[in-house]
Order: C-alpha cells, then structure tokens, then sequence
C-alpha cells in the first residue's frame, strides 16, 4: 500500500477482497472439483492483478471451524510479473491454503471429540468481520485509498446461528459503502448473502454452469465499482425480508415484535423468551392507541 | 462511530465551501484563529515544555473510558433498551441562538449537528420516530410531526433557521407533552433540548409543568450551549433525562450523539407489549401497481402488506388501508447489537508484553497490522477476554462502535457465544 500510495489513484483502482469458502462437508458433495474450482478463481484473481497494476488483493480463507488470512498482494514479496507468468500468486496462496485446510481439519476432528459434529456452515461471520477490519485498515491509510469491495465465494449453506453477527457486518459495511458482492454455488440460494449484497449496493449471483466459473466471475465481478455504472449487470430477482420466529425458525409474513427487544413471534405470548419482559396490556388496546396517533396530523 | 466513511464523504472540498462561507464576516485576524484554535491543541509535558497533543491516544483512552462506563451500567440493569423511540428534538431558535461564541453562530452549528444526529438516530432506531420543535420569540413552533423520514426533518430545519425574541421552556414542554401523551404506551417518550439561551420566559409556573411531564414518563434532556441553568437542570433530574453543557463544537457534537444509541429501558417508562407487524415480500422488479403512499402507478421495487395487499413504495412504514405496521426482517435486526453488546477488550498489560516465555501474536487479528512491542510506553494492542486475540487499537475502536462483532470469536467454532445460537 505505501509504496502504491505515490502513483496516481484513478476511480478505478480496486482493493478485492476474496472470501473463499473451504468448507470441506460442501466441497465433498459438489460437483465441481475443489482443484478445478481453484484454477478458476486463481485465474481470476491473476486478471484482477493485471488490469490494473496497483489494483490489490486480499484472500481469506472460511472454514469450518476457523477463519484466517491466505494471501495479500501488498505483501507479496516477489512481485510476479518478474519470473513472466505470475508464479507468485499461485505459489503463495496455494501453499498458504493447504495449511489453513489442514489446520481446519485438526480443529474439526479436536471438536468432532468432544461434541458431535452439528453443523456444516462456514464461517461467514468470521471471514467477513475479519474483510472489513482490514478494509478499515485501508481507509485510515490516508487520502489515496483503492476502492474497497468484498467478494464471497460460498457454497455451504447459511449457519441460522451466525445471523446477527451477519446482519452486523452487513450494517457496517452498508455504513463504510463497501458493497458485497456475492457469487453462490451452493445448491439453493444463500438468504444472507443476498441480503448482504441488496442491502450494500453489491450484486447476487448464482452461476448455473459452474464449468464456466471463470467466466462469471470475470465478467460480472472483476468490474470495478467506477465501471458498474455503464454496465448491465444481473439485477436481483427478489429478496426475502421475511422474518423466521425466534420460537420456531419459521419463516412468516406477519407476527408480534417484543417491544423492548424486538424479538419476533408468530403468535401471541404472554413473556418474551429473549429479554423476559411481561406483555401486559392486551392488543386492542395498543391498536386504538395507534390509530389514534395516526389521525392526529391530520387534524 | 463511522470513522472512514466520514472521512470518505466530507472530503476535503466539501469543508473548504463551509469555510469561505462562513467566514466572510470575520475580520481579517480572527479568521486564521477562529477554526482551527490552534492554543488547543498544544500541551505541557512534565518538564513544562509545549507538545502537540497525541490525539490518537487521547481519543482512543476518552472512548476506552466510555466503554467501560456503559459496560458496567450494562451488568448492574438487566439488558432492555427502550428500542421503540418517541423523540421530540427542541431547537431553541431565540435571539440567544445568533451569538457568535460557536463559529459561524450557534444556531448553524446546532443545525449542522442536529442533521448528523438525526441520521445516526434512524440509523441506530429504526422503528423509532422523530419530531422537531422550534422555540422562537418566547412561542414554541412544531416543525415537524413524529415521522421516521430523515430528510424531511432535515429539509424542514434547514428552511427554517432564524432566530428572534425570547426563549419559553413552559411553552415548549406543554407543546411537546400535548403530542407526546398521543403515542402508544409501549413507546418510549423522550425530549432533547438545545438550549441556547440563559433565561426562559414563561407564561405561568414551569414547575408545574415539569411535574406534568413527569406524569406522563416523558425523559427530558437538555444541552446547553453558554452555562447551567437551575431550571434545565431540575427539568432533567426530576423526569430522568440528563443535562449537560457543551464547552466547544466537538464537545457538542459528542454530547448529541450521546443520545443516539437507545437509552436503558426503565420498566416503568414504557410498558412491554407484542405489537403486530408484518413482513411484506419485495414484489417482482417488473410489476406494475398504484402504490398506496404516493397513489401513482409505478414499475417495481415495491413492497405488498400482506393483510390487505396493498402497495406501499418504503419500508418501514404503516399500511395506509389497514394500519399494520410493516417493516422489513433487516430493520429489526439493525437494533439486536443493542442486546448483543459484545464485550470490552482488555489491555494487554506490560508484564505480560515484556515476558519473554510468551509468545505474543505479531499482528492484528482483526486487519494484520503488525503490532510493534512498545517497550515502557502504554500498551498498543488489546486482546478479547472471550477469544484471547489480540487487536490493535483502531480495530478496536471500530469493532465496538461499528462492527459489532469480534473478529476472534467469529472466526472459531468452538467460542461461538450461546447468545448467538438463540437466534
Ligand atoms: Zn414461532
Ligand atoms: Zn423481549
Ligand atoms: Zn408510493
Ligand atoms: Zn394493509
Ligand atoms: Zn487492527
Ligand atoms: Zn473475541
């Protein structure tokens, strides 16, 4: 980055950040191989490098069990372009991500000990809380700054458990306008993702051919936010706001919020089970009060 | 709160504008001064020597300070907010509000504050509601009605900043409790006062109307702007609010957005209660409908309440044909930081730094900063108590003010908190 910082930023120069998912339940059960999932996204990330010569990329590996840094293009040491077809990259990064995976595994087998293996989500939460620290890292760095986005690679399925670490993410990246996008090759869609990508301005994207992985991600994801502008890219096609109760996990279209802690219920309790507040006044009663609130203004 | 998307907006060009604007009417001297109050920004050191002031650590132990202060509040009351907000904001636009003490004049730099502080409310309550009250020649004014738009409080203020006459505190409390004793009784009533002026020019006995608010649970909190007033004050212990002067322009700035996060929930302010909402679906990007709100046909991107299925284009909102509160699932879930606090960070002492046995971490956990060994100096690295990962300062700033989550606890199945799984 200090070394960078001296050429001129032009709108765009991107800083990448990759969240790649290693879960190993998902990767046993796709359909495209880990290996060749890899060549496709090395060679995406080589053509990010080379279309712009300051552009910077950040590659976090998410685990099942752990979540850690892999590769970082402004630490790199050799810059690639010296021994002609970008080795360093490759080399770096592959050998960085086999012991993350190995050291996954060991972590899985340490839990699988003692607790029977409940869940088969990444990491999200993690990876992306870690994106965003370095991303504030960047901005701080001072007035010459790339323009930040992340980018997860996901297939596992959403963790219900991580979901208010998610939303938090999400909020402060919506905040700092760092857009998320997502590219999801898992077999249904990811509901947090694409709320992370509608909610920051990011885009969603399911590839049906995943033997043509590389051409989705270079075409819809390797643009940089100043070029986004003239493109057409995928529009969403819908999102779910649905809320799921806290009592069931089932996902409804209308129900009662605590209103102390604006915990969500599908049917009428007479305590919240989150915040322990007794509901006292009957409904009827809140309805007329807000009605009357309403008509109000326009007296 | 935002550190780099703040930066990120007022660029430099913008801050340049307001400066030429608002110094045309200084005299030649002032000018440099004026701003920058440059004597400020120097200290003593221990041999009496001038130093510029470390601001970076003097900010970072203002907010540890902070922290810690809300940390122990938070163990001694169970955790409830008071997440549904009924706030009137009182802007005191007397002849008090045109000194110049605060450059260009109080009552810009109140207007200038109170923008960023109404968005940072919307940001932190989204189902909360905002009105404005202008006092001005000793008669209150309602600017605006509760609402939940931003912008159109912000348009509002901004059209109306001039200042005249006297200042009323009795005036502006009867108004406000008139239409804060209207609102649902889960709703938390509150009222912000920025005072400008050092006296108030009521028509009958204010004392009474204190007590009146009182009655009806509405917490008042004044800022002043020049000094303490007794009957600010009183107004503030008697209905639980908080009162407080501002010493400059940052003070003030800091002092308002204190008032942004939701404040602690007192069981007998509101009373809890389940209120009925509904989650519409975003219709399809292609379809056509008249929406209810603006009663225009428009293409897409709206939202369908789903008792009566009518149209609405923004969300959160209530249904104008069947008066159920709609919302979207990411509305509620913006306020759960609020009942998830994660914890504070402990500093790493310099025992534990200089021991050669320990193998300290090299780097932030949170963005790889390496974290050099200060040696005597103060501590520059903070470790989770839950996780043990150590973090530099910055990311712990941003992780307790904006992020929400630890890094190191994210990151590793095994620390998953149990509050987590609740969800
Ligand atoms: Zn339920
Ligand atoms: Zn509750
Ligand atoms: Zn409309
Ligand atoms: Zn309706
Ligand atoms: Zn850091
Ligand atoms: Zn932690």
């Amino acid at each position: 980055m200090p070394s960078a910082a001296t050429k001129l930023y032009a709108d765009d120069v991107s800083l990448l950040v990759v969240l790649l998912d290693t879960n190993p339940f998902f990767w046993s059960t796709s359909t495209l191989p880990f290996s060749k999932f890899l060549s496709h996204v090395l060679s995406f990330l080589n053509s990010i490098l080379l279309l712009n010569q300051i552009n910077q990329i950040v590659v976090i590996a998410t685990g099942c069990n752990s979540c850690d840094y892999i590769y970082d293009s402004s630490l790199s040491t050799n810059p690639g372009i010296e021994k002609g077809k970008l080795p360093a990259l490759c080399s770096e990064l592959l050998k960085k991500l086999e012991d993350f995976v190995t050291r996954d595994e060991q972590l899985n087998k340490q839990q699988s000990q003692s607790l029977p293996p409940t869940t088969t989500s990444s990491l999200l939460s993690g990876s992306l809380s870690m994106a965003l620290c370095y991303i504030q890292r960047v901005f701080r760095s001072g007035p010459l700054q790339p323009h930040p986005r992340i980018l997860c690679v996901q297939g596992s399925s959403d963790g219900p458990e991580q979901y208010v670490a998610i939303m938090n993410s999400i909020f402060s990246a919506q905040r700092s306008m760092v857009p998320i996008d997502s590219c999801y090759i898992g077999s249904n869609n990811s509901a947090f993702l694409q709320q992370a990508s509608y909610i920051t301005g990011g885009v969603y994207q399911k590839p049906q051919q995943l033997d043509g992985l590389f051409q989705y991600l270079s075409t819809v994801f390797a643009t940089d936010l100043h070029s986004r502008t003239f493109l057409q890219l995928p529009k969403s096609v819908g999102v779910d706001f649905r809320a799921s109760c806290f009592c069931h996990k089932k996902t409804i279209d209308m129900g009662y919020i605590c209103s102390v802690c604006l915990s969500i219920f599908c049917k009428h309790h007479k305590k919240c089970s989150t915040c322990g507040s007794v509901f006292g006044q009957a409904q009827s009663d809140v309805a007329s009060a807000s009605n009357l609130k309403r008509k109000t203004p326009e007296t | 709160m935002n550190n780099g998307n703040g930066r990120r907006l007022n660029g430099e060009t913008e801050e340049d504008d307001d400066d030429e604007g608002s110094e045309g009417d200084l005299d030649a001297w002032e000018r440099t001064y004026a701003d920058e109050r440059s004597w400020e920004s120097l200290q003593e050191d221990e041999s009496g020597l001038l130093r510029p002031v470390d601001n970076k650590t003097l900010y970072h132990a203002q907010y540890r300070r902070r922290i810690r202060s809300l940390s122990s509040q938070a163990t001694t009351s169970r955790i409830q907010k008071g997440l549904i907000r009924y706030l009137y904001i009182v802007v005191d636009l007397s002849r008090a509000a045109a000194e110049m003490d605060y450059r260009p004049s109080r009552m810009a730099v109140v207007a200038k504050h109170v923008e960023a502080f109404i968005r940072e409310f919307f940001d932190q309550n989204p189902l909360s509601q905002l009105g404005l009250v202008t006092i001005k020649d000793g008669i209150a004014h309602c600017l605006t009605d509760l609402g939940g738009s931003p912008e159109s409080h912000v348009k509002a203020l901004m059209g109306k900043l001039e200042c005249s006459g006297e200042s009323s505190l009795q005036n502006a409390l009867d108004l406000v409790h008139g239409y804060l004793n209207q609102i649902p009784s889960y709703g938390h009533r509150e009222v912000l006062i920025l005072y400008s002026a050092l006296s108030t020019c009521d028509p009958g006995d204010i004392l009474e109307t204190i007590q009146k608010c009182k009655k009806s649970k509405m917490r008042c909190s004044v800022i002043g702007l020049s000094a303490e007033i007794f009957i600010c004050k009183h107004l503030c212990q008697e209905t639980g609010g908080s009162y407080s002067v501002a010493m400059d322009e940052s003070h003030f700035k800091e002092l308002i957005l204190e008032h942004a996060p939701p404040p602690p929930a007192i069981a007998e302010f509101a009373i809890a209660n389940l209120i009925k909402m509904g989650f519409p679906q975003r219709a399809a990007e292609s379809s056509i409908a008249i929406c209810s709100c603006h009663k225009e046909a428009k293409v897409g991107g709206g939202y369908t309440c789903p008792r009566c299925k009518a149209r609405v284009c923004e969300l959160p909102t209530e249904c104008r044909i069947c008066g159920l509160t709609l919302i979207s699932s990411p509305h509620l879930a913006r306020s759960y930081h609020h009942l998830f606090p994660i914890v504070p960070f402990d500093e790493v002492s310099s025992s534990v730094l200089n021991d050669p046995r320990n193998r300290l971490p090299r780097s932030c956990f949170g963005c790889q900063q390496s974290l050099p060994n200060p040696g005597n100096k103060p501590s520059l690295r903070v470790a989770c108590p839950k996780c043990k990962q150590h973090f530099c300062l910055d990311c712990d700033i941003y992780i307790h003010e904006s992020l929400h989550n630890c890094p190191g606890c994210e990151s590793f199945r095994h620390s998953k908190s149990p509050i987590a799984t609740e969800e």
